[in-house]
């Protein structure tokens, strides 16, 4: 009787989490199925870095995006400024499943050169963001737990898959009512102490469908240093193809 | 004479109103003691604060320079787990397995931002036109015997990693976590970091018994600045004892003890309510106020009990009579004493070090305190507790005994004068040459003597593995970006080469190295291009592409700062005494200057270099303190003595121990420490004492009962030299518990202590009588108006 009654209780218990856990997956899910169909997107992004006493460095980047239904999107990243690295870039394909490609083009050499992409937890270029936090944000990277539902936010943990993540885990806020556009993201160090609050502002609506925040601030709890990006324009009409995006087309840009 | 005489007569008079008004409401009085006593005691707080920065004041520069260093780049803390194997050699499969498991483990340590080690360090290496940049070493335990032997080939030759995470051998080697502490509460954090990592340490030592281990590292450093101070905290219990000790056998009288223990309690206590009103928190040289006070707050219960049982057991007098007679005859004294010892511990207000502050501060009050508990409390309770009369017998018969010593004593002075007055001044004068001599030294290290596990430890480290100590530079280009113009990257690699030249340094850490090795990578590993690239977009690309690939903690910004205008460089140097610090972080600023445009001129900063500046700068800044003690505290005593020529000679008898001690030290260890530059003006207020007493004594017989200088100095020895003894040896007794702290700030300042009170008791008995003597007119000194002080 008395393992009967556990035998209830265990797999009660195994029940929710089993439930939170497809919760979480299906908000996850639902979130990248509103923003399909993009297609490709270009922008010009400021990069304000800030530490704890206020001084500030900036960065100019532009970035064209791929979007890609069967494997992870394609990425391409140039650098406008600081003036000496004008006319690097990066390429980046993202993958479902496995580590992602990733190569760099140094004009000062004329070469491209392919980056070994296990470490991508480090910061990206001096800043708050690591390469993991910019990168396209495939479903399969994570596993899900549902955390709870306050007015039409949704509240998600999600544990990386990759091993070499700097995260324990992150907690993401979407909002149902605005198409499961993220609001806040909590960044937790392998520790699991809170590390970084990534927060978005300034959306704006485009093409009726698409959510776009102008603004995207991370905020180091630890350091006490701060990463501004702000997203001076979106460009939805650019109908790139994949042949922006081989390593001929990074030399070109 | 009148003015004088009414001044004698009025504060008699108070002494007997005082003692008569506290026997007639002795319970009210002491009632009204306790109670003050909870009063204060409730108000009591023991924090303890063992961060570093509790030793610089706000306004340091060298603290600011520092913290500002740290802001521009990461404010860290660190701990350093350093591993030997048993076999020698770290380079094997059960040993890299086992350190790869530590640094794991290490990541998890609380607010660690980054674990350096030898497995994770980032290596860098070509393939074709592919860049790889990974972890030395992973999956330890299915590498081959020749894979181990590529990667020691590569550690062992590896600039950032020899001497600083591995000695050359390749037979030890470290984890470095550094930590990151919000600062809010370091009482909480600090023990939060340090159980983690000891509970790590331990286990590890369970599964991995091959490894010896040490610890060291500034979050052990305040661990250990922390636990020094509840050790000398604990001496208070030794103390304690020894006063319950020498009151019983200098009274032998029970009752005694007891009012004597309660006194120096009450004392202690409300200096304990001190603390928790002004909110300081103790720090290791403030943690010895307990001690201090209940050394020298026993001295006024000791002067008033011994007269009253003399009074009682010599002359029979009764209790009552024996009181007031005692009060008269001590109340003036021992508000003189104190008030010399008072001033003498605020004067370490004037210092640059805010623990000797809070300490001077402290025990100003407790000796406040101990003064009016000792004319309160003290005569009310003997005024309550039962006493028995003595047998007269006994008590003559020891006091018989010592007045032929000391008259024994005091007539070879006596005989010669001028012999002894040479002799004396030759051996003060040779001791004060040698006492020039010392020299500052606050290695902050050996402040902990070798039975506190983190010196042992930190020694094992600097002997075996890197340095301790170090000192940064951090070197602007002038410009934003400006790091990667190849002019300041070559400048900045001539210092690094400079710095190694250098016989001190053990190494060094500068982004020219880092620039260098991603060069060499970006051609192929080829050596030929272990050199700073030819332009600056070449350096700035590359430097974009390794920073794209650097994990999680392991970046660069501990190194550059955020607008990459300026970077850090780092040298470790071996063990080196504090002028000799100095001396090698100017040589860096001065070679900067010479060799370097000015946007690349810097000053080296560092924990060390502070520690090392800081003799200096508390010996520069208590200067003023101390002449303002000497004059305040000749002028009591001119006041007291009531003659100006008597005042000014007292200079010599009260200077004279501080520069034989001095000169004694030099002999011992020729190193002081901050620790000991407060010592001139607090034994000041001590030493004072005893010229107090043997003068007062010496002019009563000459003004009162017309004695011949030396017929006044027999008199004097008589009267007081037993006295003089006893309060000397319970103040040493109270200073060489302290002189046992395994802490050298209290250790060295109680050891010189000791040496001074020694010396000024000698001097007091062999200069000072002589001197007496041959300043005085030989002929008969009329019967003048005589001092305010009175003794039995």
């Amino acid at each position: 009787m008395k393992n009967v009654l556990f035998t209830v209780v265990l797999s009660l218990a195994l029940y929710t989490v089993s439930q939170a856990q497809d919760r979480g997956l299906e908000i996850a899910k639902a979130a990248e199925k509103a923003d399909l169909g993009f297609k490709s997107l270009t922008s010009d992004l400021k990069m304000v870095l800030r530490n704890k006493n206020g001084q500030v460095s900036e960065r100019a980047l532009e970035v064209r995006t791929l979007e890609l239904v069967e494997d992870g999107d394609k990425s391409l990243i140039v650098f406008s400024s600081p003036k000496d690295v004008k006319g690097t870039s990066t390429l980046t394909y993202t993958h479902k499943v496995g580590p992602d490609d990733q190569w760099l083009y140094l004009p000062s050499i004329k070469r491209v050169k392919r980056i070994s992409s296990n470490n991508k937890s480090g910061p990206f270029v001096g800043s708050e963001f690591a390469y993991e936090d910019l990168s396209s944000q495939e479903v399969e990277k994570y596993t899900y737990k549902f955390l709870k539902e306050e007015n039409n936010h949704l509240v998600v943990e999600q544990y990386p898959v990759d091993p070499k993540s700097g995260y324990t885990r992150r907690v993401v806020t979407y909002n149902k009512g605005a198409g499961y556009r993220i609001e806040t993201i909590e960044f937790y160090d392998r520790k699991n102490a809170l590390l970084k609050t990534l927060t978005y502002s300034d959306y704006k609506l485009y093409k009726n469908k698409f959510w776009r925040a102008a603004k995207l601030n991370m905020v180091n709890h630890q350091s006490k240093k701060e990463t501004l990006l702000e997203f001076l324009n979106y460009d939805f009409d650019m109908n790139l193809t994949d042949d922006d995006f081989t390593q001929n087309a990074l030399k070109r840009s | 004479m009148n003015t004088i005489k009414k001044i004698k007569n009025s504060t008699n008079q108070f002494a007997i109103n005082w003692a008569r008004f506290v026997i007639k409401n002795k319970w009210y009085v002491f009632v009204s003691a306790v109670l003050l006593t909870i009063a204060l005691g409730l108000q009591g707080a023991m924090k303890f604060d063992g961060d570093y920065h509790v030793f610089f004041s706000k306004s340091n520069p060298e603290l600011e320079a520092f913290d500002a260093l740290q802001d521009k780049y990461t404010k860290d803390d660190n701990v350093i787990l350093v591993l030997s194997p048993k076999n020698k050699n770290v380079f094997t499969q059960e040993n890299l397995t086992a350190i790869e498991e530590l640094t794991e483990e290490a990541w998890n340590t609380p607010y660690s931002s980054r674990v350096d080690a030898i497995t994770n360090f980032q290596h860098t290496k070509a393939e074709n036109d592919d860049l790889y940049v990974d972890d030395l070493l992973y999956d330890s335990g299915n590498k081959s015997d020749s894979e181990m032997e590529a990667i020691r080939g590569i550690a062992l030759t590896e600039p950032m990693l020899v001497n600083r995470i591995i000695n050359e051998e390749g037979s030890v080697t470290a984890v470095n976590i550094t930590v990151r502490l919000p600062g809010e509460d370091s009482a909480l954090e600090v023990p939060e970091v340090m159980n983690y990592v000891r509970e790590m340490v331990d286990k590890f030592r369970e599964k991995y018994p091959q490894f010896e281990i040490h610890t060291s590292g500034m979050v052990p450093l305040t661990t250990a600045f922390f636990e020094a101070s509840m050790k000398d905290m604990a001496l208070t219990g030794i103390m304690l004892l020894i006063v319950i000790l020498t009151t019983f056998i200098l009274t032998r009288s029970f009752q005694s003890t007891l009012a004597t223990l309660l006194v120096v309690l009450f004392s202690m206590i409300s200096a304990v309510g001190f603390v928790g009103i002004i909110g300081v928190k103790l720090t290791p040289p403030s943690s010895v106020f307990p001690t201090m006070i209940l050394t020298l707050a026993v001295a006024d219960s000791i002067h008033i009990l011994i007269t009253m049982l003399q009074k009682i057991r010599k002359e029979g007098m009764d209790k009552y009579g024996a009181l007031i007679e005692s009060m008269r005859l001590n109340f003036m004294p021992v508000f003189i004493t104190s008030l010399t010892t008072v001033i003498g511990f605020l004067t370490m207000n004037f210092g640059d070090v805010p623990p000797f502050w809070d300490l001077g501060n402290i025990v100003a009050f407790g000796m406040t305190m101990a003064f009016l508990y000792s004319t309160t409390a003290l005569p009310a309770l003997m005024a309550i507790l039962p006493f028995k009369r003595v047998d007269k017998k006994v008590s003559s018969k020891t006091s018989r005994f010592n007045f032929d010593w000391y008259t024994g004593f005091s007539s070879l002075v006596i005989k010669q004068p001028i012999t002894v007055t040479v002799i004396s001044l030759a051996i003060i004068v040779g001791l004060t040459y040698l006492s020039t001599k010392n020299s500052f030294n606050d290695e902050f290290i050996n402040y902990f003597d070798q039975t506190v596990q983190f010196r042992s430890d930190t020694d094992y480290i600097s002997d075996n593995l890197t340095g301790v100590y170090n000192v940064e530079y951090s070197i602007g280009s002038g410009e934003s970006g400006g790091i990667n113009n190849p002019n300041y990257l070559n400048k900045l690699n001539e210092f690094e080469n400079w710095l190694y030249e250098q016989p001190e340094v053990i190494h060094v850490n500068a982004f020219s190295e880092v620039a260098r090795r991603i060069n060499r990578s970006m051609h192929g590993d080829d050596e030929a291009y272990y050199k700073i690239p030819n332009s600056r977009e070449e350096a700035a690309q590359y430097l974009l592409l390794y920073e794209l690939s650097l994990p999680f903690g392991l970046d660069l910004n501990n190194q550059i700062n955020v607008d990459k205008s300026e970077s850090r460089v780092t040298v470790t140097v071996k063990n080196l005494d504090s002028p000799s610090m100095i001396a090698f972080a100017k040589r860096g600023e001065d070679w900067l200057r010479n060799n370097a445009p000015e946007y690349m001129h810097a000053i080296g900063v560092s924990p060390m270099l502070m520690f090392s500046k800081l003799g200096f700068r508390q010996a520069d800044s208590m200067f003023t303190g101390n002449i303002i003690a000497l004059v305040l505290i000749s002028l009591v005593l001119m006041l007291a003595l009531r003659n100006f020529k008597l005042g000014l000679l007292s200079l010599v008898p009260n200077v004279a121990p501080v520069l034989v001690g001095f000169g004694i030290w030099a002999l011992y260890k020729a190193q002081i420490n901050t620790g000991m530059v407060i010592v001139f003006g607090m034994t000041l207020g001590i030493i004072v004492d005893d010229t107090v007493h043997f003068m007062s004594k010496f002019l009563r017989a000459r003004r009162e009962y017309g004695y011949s200088p030396h017929r006044a100095v027999e008199y004097a020895f008589q009267t007081v030299g037993k006295a003089l003894v006893t309060t000397t040896i319970v103040l040493l007794s109270g200073f060489a518990v302290l002189s046992t702290s395994s802490f050298a700030l209290n250790s060295y300042m109680a050891r010189i202590t000791v040496v001074i009170i020694i010396a000024a008791l000698i001097i007091d008995f062999v200069l000072l009588p002589a001197v007496l003597i041959l300043s005085s007119p030989i002929k008969k000194a009329k019967r003048k108006y005589t001092s305010i002080l009175f003794y039995r």
